[in-house]
């Protein structure tokens, strides 16, 4: 790409994660010029698959799919570009004393291994959370609410959001509006006695934020998961055909397929503004670019405190900006292993599935406790699965690759990370082999990715997966801070379309496809 | 056999507050209280000879100044006297001052932090705002969002009035405060870890909750929605101890010709196919009244008071649901001399207010883990007050009376119940830390009242010890609070109201659910209700 091509085109999209992929696709296809610019030699961000040793695989940070956005899907044909989702979802061991617990079908449609009663009370348990999260769904597939600008069409949607709640009768909206902002571990106690079960629950509804089980408003993590879907099942999860690496490539085939350019290798140093309007970008080679609209799929605060710059900026916003809060507390552990593990109780078709280590909701609240002092778990909660049972080609023949997601490793680990990560590793491993017995001695080639690790890798500030914790006082109008909710900027002609914005992360596409309406629809007028 | 209007179970401060309203509205009111002495947990009561102490609550704000209007208190020698200081103690033997004149109070922020002491004005402007915007909600009955009668519509409306005239910032503010935790909060605002700890003791005051627990900032309003003289977020001692309170209502019930009975402790509500019918005394006796209120705690009421077959199915699940897990001690000091707190200089005003040893939000979060494990917190959050220090008529010449309010100790001990020797290590835990700081304490030591959870459920009547009559985070205030669906003081059985602090809006020596009740309660007695002036609206 030569310096003459300046000026050519109509948008920019800053970062080349799913959402930067996913806004770039549907800005090319409805005719628009669209350049896409990664700062890394490939695209994908956190979903691209990446190398763990010679011919070894595995996901860089997601690592099972369980929100990518059906809308998404069908818009850009992404089938037709290698998507296989992959039929039944992956079922979920919860680990803990004694046998493992095994859900079945979407997030525990029916489980193995519980009593009877306990059996009855979770189906009722899973209906309500379903349900209720089922309320919460369409505030997620739209911009949030503006509250002192409420549209006719806003207005409508809190209507309609209020008038499905009057539908659900009284005792369930009275038990609605009870739970929405509780702590996930008394809802789990009010109606299970299974540990492994409220353990399951404790972990999904606090994985990738800064709470605790015991957090008021943990609950809403669990919300935000079982608003996901998969083939229109809520609460599914799987492994794509061809594992995870398979969402990005065909992301970034649907993008060029619209005639969008993909550039690698192309860092944004500074967007470039003129009389209040976003012109252009200077990449950190020097090279200047220009296009009518500036997209930005990276965290929000890097996109306006680094690349804008405060000086250009209100400075309530830049107070706002810079209170966002945003360090991770997750460790991602991959292992290549010479022959793949096995698992207490854990037969082979489970063994496909996600397992997770969570004895307990009081484990995983002892395991967040020292967080809160930048403190890693001496113990630690963790989700497993193995990818290469799901595409071979990830690993040599009767090898194996496991990947998992780790809490709690706080972003600010008091003592530093440089000798922090041998003894949270061997923390790690420690957890592991009590549930895998021999899983060391297996080992080929390990590789911990810290918070501090995933940011430096990965340009995502804190190491936060979801670009700014997803916490009630940071969601919707508050996403990334109020004030500048709805995708758009004070710089005309910049917007946000990252995980930083409403909805937030997880691999769906969400952000993207709210902000491209929105964008198309404010150039419109 | 006399046949009251109505019969009040427990003298606490809504109890009163209640039968003051319903007396004066005409209805011929009796109030019924187990102890020999009335008061619930704002009483003042002589243990050793000479000293008055502040057994339970010992500090007074919340109380609505339209209450103490309406029942004329200050007439019946209800006194409150403000705050003129406060400290945090550092443990490098330093301290963080609090002052009543502004100027001093800023510098002695500015010590610890020139920013902060910047940082405060802001600070203090939008939590008095926000208080501005949820005040006047405390004086009103909550809407029930499920049924949408007529007046649950318009009440749904005032709310969204109300919401609707702030700034979109001050909205977002709003939701904000509802649910970030006070230590997130505070770190908007201020760097200095003493600064922090200072302001974020108010957000988990009797709150089974830590300073980084999602939902502390609301608790921290609530705290800070009282005032004092008409200054918003101020804190005073009511004089004669927090008896006082319910002394000078007992004054204003008994002139309007209430009639109050002590050692009177209610066995269970007397109910028949129409409702409530009265009350059986545990000896017995059977008190007959056309209407029963209860001050006891929702769980305490329906659990204990009343029969289970009584009561739909559902009802009872969510009052056992109903949070209260206690969280909080307290130890009442007699002292024979002025304890000395050498970080101080000579005659400072700071020991004329609250005094705190904790200096930084880990040491309090850590507090908080130990609760969550059963234990009572090995280096304890106090909230110290010497309120001899303003209010002589407390113990004799130079000696003095201390509150120490300790924070956090659990309904149990790791499981069990609290046994005797609990108690005393508990004592000393908070006794020791105390010493830390003022050398030769514990000799001043004339006497001392040990209080768990154990003690104020025995003594007090509250359930598990909760201060508030149950936690409150979201799932239990305004509509939720007690339990959904019955949240306008009404219960499951006709003619029986609750009025104490499970119901909207909380806990805290405030009168509002006791205020509220009576309007419910005179409103299905289609009694006109004159005495009652509406809540005021500081704008």
């Amino acid at each position: 790409m030569r310096s003459s091509d300046t000026g050519n085109w109509d948008v920019i999209v800053v970062g080349g994660g799913h959402n930067g992929l996913a806004a770039a696709a549907l800005l090319a296809k409805s005719g628009r010029r669209v350049c896409v610019l990664e700062a890394d030699d490939e695209v994908g961000g956190g979903a691209r698959a990446r190398q763990l040793a010679p011919k070894f695989r595995t996901s860089s940070l997601a690592h099972v799919l369980n929100r990518l956005d059906a809308e998404l899907i069908r818009t850009l044909d992404l089938e037709s570009h290698g998507l296989e989702l992959g039929g039944a979802p992956m079922p979920t061991v919860a680990l803990g004393k004694g046998d493992p617990l095994i859900l079945h079908g979407a997030y525990g449609k029916t489980v193995t291994g519980l009593g009877e009663a306990e059996g009855r009370a979770w189906t009722e348990l899973r209906r309500r959370l379903m349900l209720q999260a089922g309320v919460l769904k369409p505030f997620l597939a739209r911009r949030p609410p503006q509250l002192d600008t409420l549209t006719l069409g806003e207005k409508g949607v809190l209507g309609g959001a209020a008038l499905s709640l009057k539908r659900l009768g009284k005792d369930e909206m009275r038990a609605f509006l009870r739970m929405v902002l509780m702590n996930v571990a008394d809802v789990a106690d009010e109606c299970l006695d299974d540990d492994r079960l409220k353990g399951l629950l404790a972990f999904d509804a606090t994985l990738g934020s800064h709470l605790g089980p015991r957090s008021p408003t943990s609950l809403l993590g669990l919300y935000y998961r079982l608003a996901g879907e998969i083939e229109a099942k809520p609460g599914a999860q799987t492994v794509p055909k061809g594992g995870m690496g398979a969402v990005v490539a065909s992301l970034a085939s649907a993008a060029e397929r619209a005639g969008a350019t993909l550039r690698t290798k192309a860092g944004v140093g500074r967007i470039l503004v003129e009389a209040g309007r976003a012109v252009g970008v200077v990449l950190e080679g020097g090279e200047t670019l220009r296009a009518l609209t500036i997209v930005s799929a990276m965290n929000p605060r890097t996109t306006m405190l680094d690349l804008v710059g405060a000086r250009a900026l209100d400075i309530g916003l830049v107070r706002k900006l810079t209170h966002i809060r945003m360090k991770g507390d997750v460790a991602k552990l991959d292992l290549a292993l010479d022959r793949p593990p096995t698992f207490t109780g854990v037969d082979e078709d489970a063994l496909s599935g996600r397992l997770v280590i969570a004895r307990s909701s009081d484990d995983v609240e002892r395991a967040f406790n020292p967080a809160k002092y930048g403190e890693f778990s001496r113990e630690p909660v963790m989700e497993i699965v193995l990818p290469s049972l799901h595409d071979p080609s990830l690993a040599p023949d009767g090898a194996c690759v496991l990947s998992a997601v780790v809490q709690y490793a706080p972003y600010d680990l008091k003592e530093g990370w440089e000798t922090g990560k041998p003894k949270f590793l061997e923390a790690v491993l420690g957890r592991l082999e009590a549930h895998a017995p021999g899983l060391r001695e297996s080992i080929l080639r390990s590789e911990l990715l810290t918070p501090a690790d995933i940011e430096a890798r990965y340009r995502m500030p804190g190491g936060h997966w979801h670009h700014g914790e997803l916490q009630a006082d940071q969601m919707l109008f508050s996403r990334p801070v109020s004030g500048m909710s709805g995708y758009d900027t004070p710089i005309d002609g910049l917007y946000l379309a990252g995980a930083g914005s409403h909805p937030g992360g997880g691999i769906s596409g969400r952000p993207a496809m709210n902000a491209v309406r929105h964008i198309l629809a404010a150039e419109k007028r | 056999m006399k046949k009251w209007d109505a019969v009040v179970i427990g003298s606490g401060h809504n109890g009163l507050v209640n039968a003051c309203y319903l007396q004066r509205a005409g209805l011929d009111v009796l109030v019924v209280e187990k102890n020999e002495w009335i008061g619930g947990a704002a009483v003042s009561r002589e243990l050793t000879d000479g000293f008055l102490y502040s057994n339970c609550s010992y500090v007074c704000s919340l109380f609505r100044p339209e209450i103490m209007r309406d029942l004329e208190l200050p007439r019946h020698g209800l006194q409150v006297i403000p705050y003129e200081g406060g400290a945090v103690f550092t443990q490098d033997g330093d301290h963080l001052g609090a002052h009543r004149d502004h100027h001093a109070h800023r510098r002695a922020f500015a010590r610890f932090s020139k920013r902060d002491a910047e940082a405060y004005e802001r600070y203090a402007r939008d939590v008095t705002r926000q208080c501005r915007f949820i005040q006047p909600l405390l004086m009103r009955t909550a809407p029930d969002p499920a049924r949408l009668r007529p007046r649950d519509v318009s009440e749904l409306l005032y709310l969204g009035r109300k919401f609707a005239g702030l700034s979109a910032e001050e909205m977002a503010l709003t939701m904000r405060f509802w649910t970030m935790s006070i230590s997130d909060f505070l770190d908007e605002y201020f760097e200095s870890d003493v600064v922090k700890s200072y302001l974020a003791i108010s957000g988990i005051i009797g709150t089974a909750l830590g300073p980084m627990s999602p939902g502390t900032a609301y608790v921290l309003l609530h705290h800070y929605m009282g005032e004092v003289d008409g200054s918003v977020g101020a804190w005073g001692f009511a004089r004669g101890g927090m008896g006082a309170v319910t002394q000078a209502l007992a004054k204003s019930f008994r002139e309007s010709g209430g009639t109050i009975r002590t050692e009177a402790e209610v066995d269970r509500v007397l109910v028949d196919t129409q409702g409530a019918k009265g009350v059986v005394l545990a000896g017995g006796e059977e008190i007959r009244a056309d209407r029963v209120v209860s001050n006891a705690d929702v769980k305490r009421t329906f659990l204990k008071l009343v029969e289970r077959s009584d009561l739909p199915d559902p009802f009872v699940r969510d009052v056992e649901r109903f949070k209260m897990r206690g969280s909080s001690g307290k130890l009442n000091i007699a002292l024979d001399s002025m304890p000395e707190f050498p970080a101080l200089p000579p005659n400072s005003p700071c020991v004329r207010g609250d005094m705190h040893f904790t200096d930084s939000i880990e040491r309090m979060e850590r507090g908080y883990d130990d609760w969550k494990a059963g234990r009572w917190s090995a280096d304890p959050i106090l909230d110290m007050v010497i309120p001899t220090t303003l209010d002589p008529t407390m113990a004799p010449p130079g000696k003095h009376f201390m509150s120490c309010f300790v924070q956090y100790c659990p309904p149990k001990v790791e499981g069990r119940d609290w046994t005797s020797a609990d108690r005393d290590a508990f004592a000393d835990t908070v006794i020791s830390q105390i010493a830390d700081y003022s050398p030769g304490f514990r000799e001043r030591i004339v006497h001392m009242e040990v209080r768990t959870p154990r003690e104020l459920e025995d003594e007090v009547g509250l359930t598990e010890g909760n201060i508030f009559q149950g936690e409150l985070t979201f799932d239990q205030l305004l509509f939720n609070r007690p339990v959904p669906g019955y949240a306008q003081y009404r219960s499951p059985i006709g003619g029986l109201y609750i009025c104490g602090s499970s119901t909207h809006p909380g806990g805290g020596v405030m009168g509002a659910p006791g205020r509220n009740a009576a309007a419910e309660i005179l409103r299905d007695a289609k009694r006109p209700n004159k005495q009652m002036s509406p809540a005021h609206e500081v704008l």
